[in-house]
């Protein structure tokens, strides 16, 4: 989205809560007017910090953020035009939904009779119109987390963010409250600075992902490209499966490299993406949706022996573990096709890949 | 017919008792052990507290002294008229001749005496002289000039309207007292005149001071808490130690400690003098007056205001204020509009536990309050110990339950009761 100007711009920001370690180490990032942008981590990687960052509740140790242009660190919150989703609703619950959403509206000495329409706007936006007069403890789950969207909306916000807000929803709720929040987001044009740790609702939700680890942006990238061209291992593992060897780079062909797998197992033709020279050690990775069983010979740069372990049968793939190379955690999906190849436990097979299916990337671990 | 046949059947358990049989059984001997297990503390909140309060209702109004000290007189002189103009009759005066005989001679006559005193001053010396001399009488030819002779007050009608008013089984006279006012000699009340008048301006101060105290740890007492409530767990448990730092020493010692602060020989006003800031001769009195007792109580109550604050601050995240400042409320406004109303209920709490303490507080305005900072409990004290009143105790004691007891209801009315978090 470089076409669209920048909302928000952390310009090298550094945190650090003791003085000792830093949480948050020299973060660049842009987000765009009208983007959805993810933050994904482990827990403790920092996102929450740089979301308290961007919201005014803590100071950064060093750099500046601008919103619209205008740096911020020196105003104080309520200053910002931040709407903001927390983890636990932070409904107030001595008020009801429509006093919760009210109150944004009050401290900003909206006459009555506007507050009362822009409540029900928004309580009918989140499908609650019935509910103004409840107070959040009667409210489930969902509804309480609607609420809390709503009422982050409801003053017309520059940039929403939103802090795991579907953490403590159980599965199916979570999914459905997943596209109803994008739908929101997309239907009024809202820029979303969207915390999770979990990764199937970043890829669900984001237009870009930022994922965090260790208080570093290690990419960040559009589900698909983050997906399907991780630029290094620690991507390549997070999101999503992904089949890992390590090994050390024996030749360099430019656009790909042959990798030595250890303990001499055998020699990978991969596509060179953030590896050193010959002599360097590499990390491979490849998804087991890109394995091909039982190949024609000679039409894979990459084809080996393996053992079948383990077939699971999931009704539209056979996920299949096998050992190849020397590793027995090596996963494949096989589709269930009419031609499919048919295994059985403890049988052998020829597995193949292509060179490009397989991206050779720093040695992390 | 299966089902009517299910109907029909008793239920019962594998050795063919009814199942309902059984399991009453069963609940019985669960009962049994819970009434076990409070058993104690039941008998012991009867013996020392519901009897003493049910005893301290009764004394109150009690007047039986008068049909044990006086049983001739008090049956004869239900005929005489509290109107009439004339003294009652022979019978009555010879009635009171035999009483007093008797009570002379089991040395118990100089107790109603005393009662009748609280009435009327005199009254007392009146029984005490009548005592010593009727020994000596026997037989006169008429009761009523023999008493007369002893003592002219006998021949007062006012005396007599005194015993005739007095001479019931119940009496309203100590509540009449505790509220300041007296029967006339015709059995209507009046107030007594300003300079006698005692235990209204003293409950009414007991209030005020009592509003003020808890007034005061509130505005002390909730920063603290606030304090407690956000820093860590370690540091609060620390912090909450110091705050019961108060109880650790014993109240005589705190309240010592108080008197060498605050008098006028004390440290603050040496300080005061010292930096220049009051002259020498313009000491401040801050102690033996209203303003010593609001001071030490306020002290020794705070931590009774601070702990209900803290375990309620405790549970509000503070997630709550920074979505109020994130939708634009000030500072300010995030505390009175949604941090405040959310500790409403430990306010409450605090504010209840100190009104009541503070209302029947007793030796800390006892050692500090000097004549003008005594609470009502100081005089319930005093006549108990003292002045021998127990009845006036009784009945000041009385309107100080059923005044907490008000305060509570309209605390009910106003804020709930369930919202009360005592910890
Ligand atoms: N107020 C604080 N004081 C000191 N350290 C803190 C504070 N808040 C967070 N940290 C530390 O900073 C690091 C990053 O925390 P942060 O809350 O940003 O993580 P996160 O990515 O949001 O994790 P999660 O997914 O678990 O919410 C953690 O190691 C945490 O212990
Ligand atoms: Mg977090």
């Amino acid at each position: 989205m470089s076409d669209t100007p920048s909302l928000v711009r952390f310009v090298d920001i550094q945190k650090s809560y003791d003085g000792e370690s830093l949480v948050v180490k020299n973060l660049n990032l842009d987000v765009a007017q009208g983007e959805f942008l993810t933050m994904l981590g482990p827990s403790g990687s920092g996102k929450t910090t740089c979301l308290m960052m961007l919201a005014g509740f803590e100071p950064a140790t060093h750099g500046e953020i601008f919103l619209k242009d205008n740096p911020i660190n020196k105003v104080p919150p309520h200053k910002r035009g931040i709407g903001m989703v927390f983890q636990n609703y932070a409904l107030f619950p001595h008020m009801t939904v429509a006093e919760n959403l009210a109150f944004p509206l009050q401290v900003r000495n909206m006459d009555k009779s506007e507050q009362k329409q822009r409540v029900d706007r928004a309580l009918d936006m989140v499908q609650l119109g019935p509910f103004g007069d409840r107070r959040p403890a009667q409210l489930s789950g969902g509804q309480q987390q609607r609420v809390a969207v709503a009422r982050s909306l409801v003053f017309d916000p520059d940039l929403v963010l939103m802090d795991e807000p579907l953490g403590a929803l159980d599965k199916n709720l979570r999914e459905q409250m997943q596209y109803e929040i994008k739908h929101i987001s997309e239907n009024l044009g809202l820029t979303v600075v969207y915390v999770t740790h979990d990764q199937s609702e970043a890829l669900t939700m984001s237009n870009r992902i930022a994922v965090f680890d260790d208080g570093i942006i290690q990419q960040c990238a559009p589900p698909e490209v983050l997906y399907e061209e991780p630029e290094n291992a620690f991507c390549a593992n997070f999101i999503g499966e992904n089949n890992r060897f390590l090994g050390k780079v024996s030749e360099d062909n430019g656009d790909t490299v042959k990798v030595d797998v250890d303990n001499d197992a055998g020699t990978v033709i991969a596509k060179k993406v953030n590896v050193g020279g010959v002599g360097e050690r590499s990390t491979l990775s490849l998804r087991p949706e890109r394995v091909t069983v039982n190949p024609e010979p000679g039409s894979l740069p990459n084809i080996f022996n393996g053992v079948a372990e383990e077939l699971i049968y999931l009704g539209d793939h056979i996920r299949t573990r096998f050992t190849v190379l020397g590793h027995d955690d090596f996963i494949v999906k096989i589709p269930n096709s009419a031609d499919h190849a048919h295994l059985e436990e403890g049988g052998t097979a020829n597995i193949g890949w292509t060179a490009e299916d397989c991206r050779a990337l720093d040695p992390s671990d | 017919m299966a089902t009517a046949e299910a109907e029909n059947e008793v239920i019962t358990t594998a050795d063919g008792v009814p199942l309902k049989e059984s399991l009453k059984k069963a609940l019985w001997q669960r009962k049994k052990t819970a009434l076990l297990l409070v058993a104690p503390l039941f008998l012991f909140v009867l013996i020392t507290f519901l009897i003493p309060i049910f005893d301290m209702l009764i004394r109150s109004v009690d007047n039986s002294i008068a049909g044990e000290q006086f049983p001739r007189v008090v049956v004869e002189i239900r005929d005489w008229d509290l109107d009439s103009t004339e003294l009652p009759d022979e019978a009555t005066f010879q009635a009171l001749i035999e009483d007093f005989k008797v009570g002379a001679e089991e040395k118990t006559i100089s107790r109603l005496g005393r009662r009748l005193n609280y009435e009327k001053s005199g009254m007392s010396g009146l029984f005490r002289k009548t005592a010593r001399k009727i020994e000596k009488l026997e037989s006169p030819e008429s009761a009523t000039a023999a008493m007369i002779d002893i003592d002219k007050k006998w021949g007062n009608i006012e005396t007599w309207r005194l015993i005739k008013r007095e001479s019931g089984k119940f009496s309203s006279s100590y509540y009449l007292a505790a509220f300041d006012a007296e029967k006339n000699s015709d059995g209507s009340f009046s107030m007594k005149s300003e300079d006698q008048q005692v235990y209204i301006s003293l409950f009414w101060r007991t209030i005020r001071l009592s509003f003020t105290i808890t007034f005061l740890t509130i505005i002390l007492g909730y920063p603290v808490a606030y304090l407690l409530s956000t820093v860590k767990t370690k540091t609060s448990n620390m912090l909450i130690i110091l705050v019961l730092l108060p109880f650790w020493t014993s109240l005589l010692v705190r309240t010592s400690s108080w008197i060498a602060l605050l008098q006028k020989e004390g440290v603050i006003n040496d300080i005061l003098v010292g930096i220049g800031i009051l002259s020498d001769d313009n000491r401040l009195a801050m102690i033996h007056n209203e303003a010593g007792t609001v001071i030490a109580m306020t002290h020794i109550l705070l931590p009774f205001m601070v702990l209900p604050l803290f375990s309620v601050m405790k549970t509000i995240p503070p997630s709550w204020v920074r979505a109020a400042r994130s939708m634009g409320a000030t500072p300010f406004t995030a505390f009175w509009r949604i941090y405040l109303p959310n500790t409403v209920a430990g306010i409450g709490a605090g504010g209840i536990l100190v009104f009541i303490l503070a209302i029947g507080y007793y030796i800390t305005p006892a050692l500090v309050g000097g004549t003008k900072g005594t609470l009502i409990s100081n005089f319930i004290a005093y006549h108990i110990s003292t002045s021998l009143n127990w009845g006036l105790a009784a009945a000041l004691g009385t309107i100080l339950l059923l005044l907490v007891l008000a305060l509570y209801i309209l605390y009910d009315k106003v804020v709930g009761i369930n919202n009360m978090k005592l910890g």
